[in-house]
């Protein structure tokens, strides 16, 4: 206790002349940061922190590759931090521009830095799409049921393949039908092909569909629900989007690591590593609401939460697309 | 390109004409910066100043100019056998795949040999890249304009495939290619600076500036002083004619295109080989589009062609730093002025030609 009180006592000294504001900058991906989906979610959570604290911050979406370095430099240069940076893709640019600036502070999100002053923020994807397709596989009534991809590339690839095996768990017996959107970003912002390619999966008889399309799903929920069958969101949750008509969403809350990334440097605990967003860490999980209640039987309660405490136990272990580049399931 | 209902003096066609429309498109676009609550002053001087107020704003400047100018030269090439080749795109990321496989093969060897093949690849990736539409509309009359766009879609599948189960390594998220060994790597201007002793900012500006500038003087020398250059201007004028006088427009327009092709190809010089240093996704970012405007706005002409690359490397450095600057001028906005510009050098670049024609005529006596 004694201990407890001279630290707090040190810590709030130490904190004291140390209080000089945070300068948080963040560069959302070329998504932009209203593309109701991933970048948003980082928004939000930007959004969050700056209510909370007040703390100002600053902003840039990239355009194209050579503006990643540029923005993270300029960022850096001007005294910002911690600087934030959203996607995969800035993952070189902050490889070397944080090399360069060591006194500052760099986060980024799905992508592993290895550097003393890099955070980077990963998240299992197939954990929370594990649990959805165990849930699609007991909603559906055909035992088929479809997934909508964005871009084809191999973090889409995982969440995939997450749903497969979640869905083959609910019901061996049952049928996936798998369709990627596109092979460039254009693929992640398209919801006619979505609507389209979710259209045709209904027709073979799916009649639950997860999407990992970002704003491509919008035309994939809508579809399902125009068909009276059930879609799956992704990332936010999208339940509300058509209530009754959304099974559930797959939630990648990359508004709480954004929120978090500030929050611990505001109070100056934070720390570089890689920070690993499962369903144990709260960084993914499923979304339950008003707008699905009466869609999760007791029964299917049951079954994900049972799976979900396995897989946080470690005894059901979600095979990761992205550690070998294989499916087991198809 | 072709034939003109009203003539001008070459200096107003050249310079009066294309100053005008670009003055006209930052008119309007300083009526869309007023509307949003800016400083439209203000806004053009940060952007003026982003671009070429500091060296490394210049540096980023002359970076984007070198992308502008190859894609530019391919579409101006293509233009003067009256192709119109919007393939650029694809045509660029076959380069880039070309350059890659020779810097990734390669790299290890010195640079003397690795670069100059890795360059050659670049340029005969995309010359066969473009080549293909040029036999399909010289043999069987498919239209060029929509074989090349298919094209790209077509260049874009095979690049995301490359990338995703061939080039990349594994348990790498990013879809790229590993980086290149030195070897592989074209100098930036500031290391080539730093190694004769004197200091410049840091910028991606590289060595494949150089070969922007030699290409367009090859390309000048290619359609005004060659055999091959006037046998294309004909074709572009008056096949029949061509064909009259001896020459097959089937051969020259795949020929144009393959050169168009290669142009195109070579903008993956400065993005791949360059900067990036590894085969990445939509490294092409558009610029092969822009090269459209950058060649229309240029006259088809390379000297033109090298202002217009240049006008818009301004546009697209000092439009990052405004956006910096600004945070209620978003990207967006920008993407507005540079479409401005385009619609008032490219759609309608003509707009204004009967009344400068009919000043200028009124000054002569008749």
């Amino acid at each position: 206790m004694k201990r407890f009180a001279v630290s707090a006592a040190l810590a709030a000294f130490v904190a004291m002349p140390a209080h000089a504001q945070i300068k948080p900058a963040i560069t959302f991906d070329v998504g932009g940061k209203f593309d109701k989906s991933f970048n948003e979610a980082a928004y939000n959570g930007a959004e969050a922190f700056k209510k909370k604290t007040g703390i100002a911050y600053r902003e840039f979406e990239i355009q194209n590759d050579a503006q990643r370095e540029q923005a993270l430099t300029r960022f850096a240069r001007d005294g910002h931090s911690p600087i934030i940076a959203i996607g995969f893709s800035n993952g070189s640019a902050l490889k070397k521009v944080a090399a360069e600036f060591p006194n500052v502070r760099f986060a980024i999100i799905d992508f592993v830095v290895d550097l003393p002053n890099v955070q980077s923020i990963v998240f299992k994807e197939h954990e929370g799409s594990y649990l959805v397709g165990l849930l699609a596989a007991q909603a559906s009534k055909s035992g088929k049921v479809g997934f909508v991809g964005g871009m084809d590339i191999p973090l889409i690839r995982r969440f995939a393949c997450g749903y497969a095996q979640g869905v083959k768990a609910g019901k061996a017996s049952a049928e996936i039908f798998q369709n990627m959107t596109g092979t460039t970003g254009a693929a992640f912002n398209d919801p006619l092909k979505g609507g389209e390619l979710a259209r045709s999966q209904i027709a073979r008889g799916a009649d639950v569909i997860y999407h990992a399309a970002g704003n491509t799903g919008a035309g994939v929920l809508r579809a399902a629900a125009d068909a009276n069958i059930l879609g799956i969101g992704v990332d936010s949750n999208q339940n509300g989007m058509h209530p009754g008509k959304v099974l559930t969403s797959m939630l990648k809350r990359v508004d709480v690591a954004v929120e978090k990334v500030l929050t611990e440097a505001n109070n100056n605990q934070w720390k570089a590593g890689v920070t690993v967003l499962g369903l144990a860490e709260g960084g993914v999980d499923w979304a339950q609401d008003d707008n699905n209640k009466a869609l999760i039987t007791a029964d299917m309660r049951a079954a994900v939460e049972k799976a979900s405490a396995d897989i946080k136990a470690g005894t059901v272990k979600v095979h990761d697309y992205m550690a070998d580049q294989k499916c087991p399931v198809q | 390109m072709s034939a003109k209902p009203v003539s001008l003096p070459r200096w107003a066609d050249v310079i009066l004409l294309p100053a005008l429309n670009v003055g006209l498109a930052f008119l309007a676009s300083g009526l869309v910066v007023l509307a949003i609550g800016e400083s439209p002053l203000e806004a053009t001087a940060l952007l003026l100043r982003g671009a070429l107020g500091h060296a490394e704003g210049i540096g980023f400047t002359l970076y984007y100019t070198t992308n502008f100018i190859f894609t530019g030269l391919a579409v101006a090439v293509a233009f003067h056998a009256g192709l119109f080749n919007i393939g650029g795109e694809g045509q660029a990321m076959l380069g880039g795949i070309g350059a890659a496989i020779a810097a990734l093969l390669l790299g290890s060897l010195p640079a003397i040999i690795a670069l100059p093949a890795a360059i050659l690849a670049a340029a005969l990736f995309g010359a066969g890249w473009a080549a293909i539409p040029g036999w399909l509309q010289a043999k069987r009359g498919s239209h060029v304009v929509i074989t090349t766009i298919m094209f790209n879609f077509i260049a874009s599948a095979l690049l995301v495939y490359l990338l995703v189960d061939v080039f990349r390594p594994t348990g790498m998220m990013e879809p790229s290619s590993r980086v290149f060994a030195d070897g592989g790597k074209l100098p930036f201007l500031h290391e080539i600076a730093a190694s004769l002793g004197f200091k410049l900012a840091k910028s991606p500006l590289n060595l494949s500036f150089v070969l922007a500038l030699a290409s367009a003087v090859a390309v000048w020398l290619l359609i005004y002083r060659s055999r091959l250059g006037y046998a294309i201007r004909t074709v572009g004028a008056n096949p029949t004619a061509a064909r009259y006088a001896g020459i097959s427009p089937e051969r020259i327009t795949i020929l144009a295109m393959a050169i168009s092709g290669a142009l195109a190809g070579m903008m993956a010089v400065n993005e791949i080989l360059g900067v990036q240093h590894r085969l990445l996704l939509a490294f092409t970012a558009g610029y092969g589009f822009v090269g459209i405007a950058v060649a229309l706005m240029g006259r088809g002409n390379p000297v033109g062609i090298v202002f217009a690359a240049l006008l818009f490397g301004v546009l697209y450095q000092g439009g990052t730093e405004l956006a910096f600057d600004k945070p209620s001028i978003s990207r967006d906005m920008i993407v507005v002025i540079q479409g401005l510009v385009i619609l008032f050098a490219g759609a309608l670049e003509f707009m204004l030609k009967p009344w400068i024609a009919k000043l200028l005529t009124r000054k002569e006596p008749a």
